[in-house]
């Protein structure tokens, strides 16, 4: 098939350069001497997040510091992207427990599915993205480094309308 | 060196007798004003790519550099430490010597010409009297037009020894266009030499002082002529199609990192800057100080210099901000666009402007009317409506209506016929 090329028919007389030139000089000129500026900077001035932002992990803890989570593996099973690592163990009195929970960063899409399938509300999305790291390893959280998390959880709903009514 | 000196003093006394001091005053004196010439372009050509980025900046709402020292001011610094410690890739394609020989042709020409510009009125020293000019070189512009014009050779050899597609079409391009280009600058010049009698630049701003009139006034189309071929001698935008990003990648300098690219960079921001400082002497009154004769007595006393020097600066800076500001202003033009212009508008613009100019200098040196503020006024009068000619000519009668608008009702109703007449590439059922 050859190859046609769409020719715009512009009403060349209609056109003026040098109008059109002077014009475009002032429309920037304006904009050069407008103090507006759009930047965030961005170390130094954030924007505002919303609520329901689904960024870094956090383990939520019970009182006596202890991760709330039980182990019952619903986040691995029902995590898409399979960057959930559980390995559940049980203590003496037959509490269930994660001998180990890691979430690989790296791995993960932060659907939210883990901290909507939680039966305890322990593993929570946040409202955080400044997770970057050197090498891919440190992308891998363990279960301290995700209790040691400190910013805010995201809501996955308003809790004042918990339906989406 | 020991008997080179003193030889190119002697001959310097023999070309102008009231001309350079005793020796050893003349050495330093020439030494200095290197120094301090050169530095000062040195820092303005890097500080010019900080005002590129923060004036583009500004027009497009963001702030600019701001994270090196006080608002970004020392990041011209940041970027030469930069540029030197990167690596020089060296393509296993390209042809070396040409390779590494091309960024000095073109970084050379752009340094040189500086030593001919004029910056301030000659200075009364109490050793003799000091020109604030490198070399007042008795060829003038020129020289300038000669060496600025070899740099295209550093651009054509980059384009060619990188052996890529991109750098050989971005070297084309600009070996086409500012051959093009030179032609109409060229003959922009003519109508000051005719004016002047002389290629000197200093002579050049003595005969604006004595007309009381800057050439800009009295020679409007050449200042047109030569402000369009001066983008198109610096591969500025809109004529920037030797680089042409988004066709070319960076055309010439395509294959070139570290040092060998920012020599490209720095010759382009010099041709900038010397391109500025000629507008200003050719056109603008060079460093002559408007409203009063003070400084045109021949060698003046320090501060006045230092006001010219300051009034040239600031035409210069001036200039430089306009090319800045054209460049974040219009898009790249089309190459047969930029062929048209140059060779089926300014070339015989300028061959007309020429004869235009030397019959109406026939005409009233035979009318008797001496030069000066009259005949400047003469000239005026012709050029506004020679200007005005060419605007019209140049934008097909539109300059007096607008550019855009709301349409008449019997225009509207043509250009519904125009569309209605057209065939449909898709017709929708709906219709």
């Amino acid at each position: 098939m050859a190859i046609t090329v769409k020719v715009v028919d512009r009403p060349i007389e209609e056109t003026s350069y040098v109008r059109a030139t002077l014009s475009g000089l002032a429309n920037t000129l304006k904009h050069l001497l407008d103090p507006h500026r759009v930047t965030t900077e961005y170390p130094d001035e954030r924007e505002a997040i919303s609520r329901r932002w689904r960024g870094t992990h956090r383990m939520l803890t019970t009182e006596d510091g202890k991760a709330k989570c039980v182990a019952c593996g619903l986040c691995p099973t029902v995590c898409p992207a399979n960057c959930i690592k559980l390995v559940p163990g049980e203590d003496e009195q037959g509490n269930r427990y994660p001998l180990v929970f890691e979430i690989d960063e790296f791995r993960c899409i932060f659907c939210g599915y883990c901290q909507e399938v939680c039966p305890e509300e322990a593993i929570h999305l946040g409202r955080h993205y400044e997770n970057s790291e050197f090498n891919r390893e440190a992308f891998v959280y363990d279960l301290e480094r995700l209790m040691a998390q400190t910013h805010p959880v995201t809501e996955l709903w308003d809790p004042a309308d918990p339906k989406g009514e | 060196m020991t008997d080179v000196l003193p030889g190119v003093h002697a001959l310097l006394l023999a070309a102008d007798p009231q001309g350079p001091m005793n020796f050893w005053p003349w050495l330093v004196f020439t030494a200095i004003k290197m120094l301090v010439f050169f530095t000062i372009y040195m820092l303005g050509v890097a500080y010019l790519t900080l005002a590129e980025r923060k004036i583009s900046a500004w027009i497009q709402h963001r702030h600019g550099p701001n994270r090196v020292g006080w608002s970004g001011f020392m990041q011209p610094l940041a970027d030469g430490v930069k540029n030197f410690m990167k690596e020089e890739t060296m393509p296993p394609y390209v042809n070396k010597a040409l390779f590494v020989l091309a960024p000095m042709l073109a970084f050379i020409p752009a340094m040189t010409v500086w030593a001919v510009i004029p910056w301030g009125a000659p200075w009364a020293s109490p050793w003799g009297r000091v020109e604030m000019v490198l070399a007042d070189l008795p060829i003038g512009f020129l020289f300038i037009i000669a060496i600025a014009s070899l740099g295209v050779y550093g651009i054509v050899l980059a384009g060619w020894s990188s052996n890529n597609k991109y750098a050989l079409l971005g070297g084309l391009r600009s070996s086409a266009q500012m051959v093009s280009y030179e032609i109409s600058m060229g003959l922009s010049l003519i109508p000051i030499l005719l004016f002047t009698g002389n290629v000197t630049l200093s002579s050049v701003v003595n005969s604006q002082a004595s007309m009381h009139m800057w050439n800009v006034l009295t020679l409007s189309i050449a200042f047109l002529l030569y402000f369009i071929s001066a983008f198109a001698e610096t591969n500025r935008l809109p004529f920037d199609m030797p680089e042409a990003e988004s066709e070319l990648i960076t055309g010439y300098h395509t294959e070139y990192s570290a040092m060998k690219f920012s020599l490209f960079f720095i010759a382009e921001y010099a041709n900038m800057a010397t391109q500025s400082a000629m507008l200003a002497t050719l056109f603008f009154g060079g460093w002559d100080v408007p409203f009063t004769q003070a400084d045109n007595t021949g060698a003046v006393s320090f501060p006045l210099v230092l006001l010219s020097m300051a009034l040239m600066m600031a035409k210069t800076l001036f200039f430089l901000f306009v090319y800045i500001w054209v460049r974040w202003t219009l898009p790249r033009f089309r190459y047969d666009q930029l062929m048209s212009l140059g060779w089926k508008i300014l070339l015989p613009t300028g061959l007309g402007y020429i004869i235009v100019v030397a019959s109406l200098m026939l005409g009233l040196d035979a009318a008797g009317i001496e030069r000066g503020f009259v005949y400047g006024l003469i000239f005026l009068g012709v050029n506004i409506v020679l200007v005005a000619l060419f605007m019209v000519f140049l934008d097909r009668g539109k300059i007096l209506s607008a550019a855009y608008g709301r349409a008449s009702i019997g225009e509207l109703q043509r250009l519904r016929d125009i569309t209605t007449s057209r065939t449909r590439l898709s017709t929708t059922a709906g219709d």
